[in-house]
Order: C-alpha cells, then sequence, then structure tokens
C-alpha cells in the first residue's frame, strides 16, 4: 500500500487530524510545564486517565468521558493536596498509587471488552472514531482558547509568582487553571500515544525549544513544531511499517531534542558573543561563571 | 537627614500607618503602628527573621488587610496590585533554561498582570532597562547572569509601571558587597530623579545607611520609628527589645549584638555572642513596659 492510498483511508485522516490536534495543545501547555516544573503531573494524570477510563466503561460505557472526567478530579486533588510547591510531587506520587489501585479494581468488576481501557495505557491512535475526534477537537479548542487568554499573566506567575502577586496575578487561580488545562491535554493525548509515553509530546518538544531560544513566543512556536513533527511524522512512518505508532512518535521527539541539546548552545553563543566586547561590567560575577573558556562570552558559558 | 519628623496630619504623606495592627488568630504581629513617611525619602523597615517586615509589605502592596487601624498610600487606601507601588520581590534562583530574557522579565512590570499573549514593546521597556544599566545583558537568559545583574533587572520590571512607590524585598541578600553598593545606588538615583518614595525590608543596615531617612524597627510585636541615628542606639533598641542589645558603629559598619542575657533568649539560632548584621539573635524572653514611639 502506497502512503498515498492510505492518507485517502478515513483511519490515516482521523488518526493524522487527532496526533495534530493532541500535539498542539501540548506543545503549547509544554513550556509551562517545564518552567513550573510539572513534569510529574503530567505523568500522574495521564496514568491516572487509567482510572477514569475503567471509571467510565463501568458507570457508562463511555472511557473517554471517563477519562476527561477524572482528569479534571485528580487536577483538583493535586491543587488541594499539593499547594504548596514543594510537597506537590509527593502529593502527586500518594494519588497516583491509590488511583491506579482503583482502576485495577474498577477493571475487575468490568466483564465487558477492556481493551478500551487498557488502550489509554499504550495509546490506539487508529482507532479513533468521529466522535472522539470531536472530543480531542474540543479540548484543543479549550486548551488553546485558554492559554491564549491567560498566556501572559500565567508566564508572568510561572516564572516570578512573588512579583506577579504584588501586581495583582491571581497566582493561585492561574495555577488551578493551568492543573486542568493540563489535565484535560494530558487525557487527549494519552488516547494517541497512551498514558505512559505522553510526556514525548508534553515535554521533550518544550525541552527541545528551550535549548533553541529564550525567547517565550519563540519557544511556544518551536514546542508546537516539534511536537506536531513528532506525532504526524511518527504516524506517517508507522503507516509504511508494522511498528506501533507510538514507537515512532516518540523516537522522533526524542531525536529532536538530541538534536536542539547539540545545536543549542552553537546558537546561543553566537547569539551573545557580542557581550564579548562590551566594556567590562564592573560588578564580579558569581563565581562559577565568571571564568569561561578563552573564546566563549563568560555571561553565556553554561554551568 | 531630610526626614524632618511627622508631617501635619497623614495628609501629604507618602505612606501613613495610624494604630495598624495585624494579627493572626492571637497571634499579635505588630500592634498600633503609626507612621507617616515624607513622599520622596527612604525607610528602612528592619528587624530580626519573623518580626512580622513582610507582613508590613503585603499590607502596603494591599495583599493583606489590617486587623485594625488605617493605612493609605498618597492618601489613598492601597490597591490591590496597583501600579502606583513597584514591588522588588526577594531574590530567587533562575534555571539557566528558562525561556526568559531579562527584558521579558521587564516587561512584565508594564503589562504581566494583563490577559492575551506576551509582546515586547522596547519602547516603554528600554528606558528603565537603560536607568538600571542593563541594556547589554537585557537579552541573555536570565538564569545565566549574575545575581547583580538579575537585581537590576528586577528592580527595572518594578519601575516599569512608573510607580510612585517602590518596595525593595531584601534586595540585597546574596549580593557581594561591590554588586550591594551598585545596587542601592541604583534605587538612590531614581528617588533623587524622579521623587519616589522607597522602602527597603531588610536585615541589615550597613549597605544602605547612607540613603535612609527614617528607620521602623520591628521585634516582638513592637515597633521604633525615627531617624537611624534615634532608633539604632543601645538603649533605643535595648528597650524595644527588652533585653541589653549593643549598637556598635565601627567605621561606616553599623553593628548590633543582641542578646548577652543568654537566657533570656529563646530563638534556637541564637548565639550568646551576636554576630555582625545579624539580627536574628536577641529575642526577648519578657515583655517590657509599653510601646515605644
Amino acid at each position: 500500500m502506497g502512503l498515498g492510498f492510505l492518507l485517502q483511508q478515513p483511519f490515516a485522516q482521523h488518526a493524522l487530524l487527532a496526533a495534530a490536534l493532541v500535539a498542539v495543545s501540548c506543545g503549547l501547555i509544554g513550556p509551562f510545564v517545564v518552567t513550573r516544573g510539572m513534569a510529574f503531573a503530567v505523568h500522574g494524570t495521564a496514568e491516572l486517565a487509567f482510572t477514569g477510563a475503567a471509571a467510565g466503561l463501568l458507570i457508562a460505557n463511555n472511557p473517554v468521558v471517563g477519562a476527561l472526567v477524572g482528569s479534571v478530579v485528580v487536577a483538583g486533588l493535586i491543587a488541594l493536596f499539593g499547594a504548596r510547591q514543594r510537597e506537590r510531587d509527593s502529593a502527586i506520587g500518594v494519588i497516583l498509587a491509590f488511583g491506579m489501585g482503583i482502576g485495577v479494581l474498577l477493571l475487575g468488576f468490568y466483564h465487558g471488552f477492556a481493551t478500551a481501557a487498557t488502550n489509554i495505557l499504550f495509546g490506539n491512535i487508529f482507532g479513533v472514531s468521529g466522535d472522539q475526534l470531536i472530543v480531542l477537537l474540543v479540548i484543543g479548542v479549550i486548551v488553546v482558547a485558554v492559554m491564549g487568554i491567560w498566556y501572559r499573566p500565567l508566564l508572568f506567575a510561572s516564572v516570578d509568582p512573588d512579583a506577579a502577586e504584588a501586581r495583582g496575578v491571581p497566582v493561585r487561580g492561574l495555577g488551578l487553571l493551568f492543573l486542568v488545562v493540563l489535565a484535560l491535554t494530558v487525557t487527549g493525548a494519552a488516547q494517541v500515544v497512551g498514558t505512559l509515553l505522553v510526556l514525548s509530546l508534553a515535554i521533550t518538544p518544550a525541552a527541545a525549544a528551550q535549548r533553541l531560544s529564550a525567547s517565550p513566543l519563540v519557544v511556544a512556536g518551536l514546542s508546537i513544531v516539534f511536537a506536531v513533527v513528532a506525532a504526524d511524522g511518527g504516524l506517517m512512518a508507522s503507516f509504511q511499517s508494522n511498528v506501533k505508532a507510538s514507537v515512532f512518535i516518540t523516537s522522533l521527539s526524542f531525536a529532536i531534542y538530541v538534536v536542539a541539546r547539540l545545536t543549542g548552545p552553537l546558537l546561543r553563543d553566537r547569539r551573545h558573543a557580542h557581550h564579548q566586547d562590551r566594556p567590562a561590567d564592573q560588578e564580579a560575577a558569581p563565581p562559577q561563571r565568571a571564568p569561561g573558556p578563552p573564546g566563549t562570552p563568560a555571561r553565556t558559558a553554561r554551568p | 537627614m531630610r526626614w524632618e519628623g511627622d508631617v501635619n496630619g497623614s495628609a501629604g504623606s507618602a505612606i501613613a500607618l495610624r494604630g495598624a495592627t495585624v494579627r493572626f488568630g492571637d497571634h499579635v504581629i505588630w500592634e498600633k503602628l503609626d507612621l507617616d513617611v515624607v513622599p520622596g525619602t527612604c525607610l528602612a523597615i528592619l528587624g530580626p527573621n519573623g518580626a512580622g517586615k513582610s507582613t508590613l509589605l503585603k499590607v502596603l502592596l494591599g495583599l493583606l488587610p489590617l486587623s485594625a487601624g488605617t493605612i493609605t498610600i498618597d492618601g489613598r487606601p492601597p490597591g490591590h496590585g496597583s501600579a502606583e507601588a513597584g514591588y522588588v520581590a526577594q531574590q530567587r534562583v533562575f534555571d539557566p533554561d528558562l525561556p526568559i530574557r531579562g527584558r521579558d522579565l521587564v516587561q512584565f512590570g508594564v503589562d504581566g498582570q494583563r490577559l492575551g499573549l506576551p509582546r515586547t514593546r522596547t519602547r516603554q521597556v528600554d528606558p528603565v532597562i537603560e536607568a538600571v544599566g542593563a541594556q547589554s545583558y537585557a537579552d541573555v537568559p536570565i538564569g545565566l547572569l549574575s545575581g547583580g545583574q538579575q537585581q537590576r533587572l528586577r528592580i527595572a520590571q518594578a519601575l516599569a509601571g512608573g510607580p510612585r512607590l517602590l518596595l525593595c524585598d531584601e534586595p540585597l541578600l546574596s549580593l557581594d558587597p561591590a554588586a550591594q553598593e551598585e545596587i542601592v545606588a541604583v534605587i538612590d538615583r531614581h528617588r533623587r530623579e524622579h521623587g519616589t518614595t522607597v522602602v527597603y525590608v531588610t536585615h541589615e543596615i550597613t549597605p544602605i545607611a547612607d540613603v535612609v531617612d527614617q528607620v521602623l524597627y520591628v521585634a516582638a510585636g513592637r515597633w521604633a520609628a525615627g531617624s537611624p541615628d534615634t532608633v539604632l542606639t543601645t538603649q533605643s533598641l535595648s528597650a524595644l527589645y527588652g533585653t541589653h542589645i549593643d549598637v556598635i558603629r565601627v567605621h561606616d559598619h553599623i553593628v548590633i549584638v543582641g542578646g548577652d542575657g543568654a537566657g533570656a533568649c529563646t530563638h534556637p539560632d541564637h548565639e550568646a555572642a551576636g554576630h555582625d548584621h545579624d539580627l536574628n539573635d536577641g529575642h526577648p524572653g519578657h515583655s517590657p513596659d509599653g510601646h515605644q514611639r
């Protein structure tokens, strides 16, 4: 089967569209996840999508809606138990462990075809139905709208919460809002790459983008582009082989990250090379940054 | 000394506190605080950790209501997140990978609280970046800058909204003496040129001693206010702490040595000898009579 023929098939079109929708949301929230140090929250909410899916199957025979409702509940619990940043990761660990236990129990009660719930662990991109596509589209629109409206204060609150609070930014409210957006995004992404691999779309592209630029908007743009390239590129690759899409998606995402890590320092050094020319700053730089290797500008030498 | 004591009433004051009290439950942070700050002058809020210095800053920022008494900033109650007050928060460590440049941080001071996508308006940001002398590194990721450079940019952020009041929470913490001197000079130049009222919260008076007009010393629920020469004396601080405190002036250093009556001190970090610049010692174990005015 040629790729051209495959691309005309509804299942392939659904898959590509679903992957793109999920990737845009993931790429958009990714830089905030990295800046706020919430990688574990992504992992936790993604895995608990399994519990939500199991509950949804049991109660309403609808794993997707179950996973979505569950994710909002999980976001609320994380905000409740992990209000302070230092205790957040342990709170997520506590919720995750218990939640997974509940998921296994719920699945035990379900006597139907359990693949729908286990699918969410590894993703089943080729099984995306028209209804699911609509759900993903709605999630995507919500995520893009929320992020578009609150991007600036959320960035301020993520980077410098004390100053943001003093300027009247509702730091705690935005933290909760972001958790809900994150949970919705991650649950949607779990349909495509599976809960175990969500990080490859929600973290890796943003981490790669941060290596290449320090401008918040450029980083957001690159992060979205990288996520879409990894998701749809990985899908196209899997069309032409027997290997699962998630394998290609995670590999492609990882490859982008490696390239960014290797080229990032070169880009930054070249961009800030002119700092060497400016008159010597009178103030003493901290010792770990002051003595750069010859030819490297001291301010941009990475610690 | 530019500070000329109390002005008539609170009408012309940049900051006016009358009988101001903050309590959390039964715990009184400080009470019946009266203070007037003349516009364009510099106030230092001093005191040991936990004495309620940052609480007072929150009140000034309008983030925390008083339990009793009144506060006005320029004759009005402090607005929540008002652009009238610029705030230099306590320094935090920025990750070297953080995708934020110095100018992005400063931009937050212009419109960080507004909805929408961030954008860079050089017209508003460049003048303040220049005012703090940060133009040569304003485009470098903030996490790669030295502590002093980061602090200049934070000050630029606080000044970006054109505030009439600048509140600085321990702005010199973790800076070496040369950088401290520069930061103090940057802030004081702005104060002189724009008539901005400046408030420092600090536990160390020495680096700012030359620029301070008025001192508010809070300790153990009590307070003393006035010119540095009247408040920072052995007699005045001993009365405030309720135990003997030595204030020693060595060249231009003001050393406050606290709590030589070791039995009276309950603070876990207490060292009987006390040490330079550190007022964490010398918590009194008993209350002296009433307040000092």
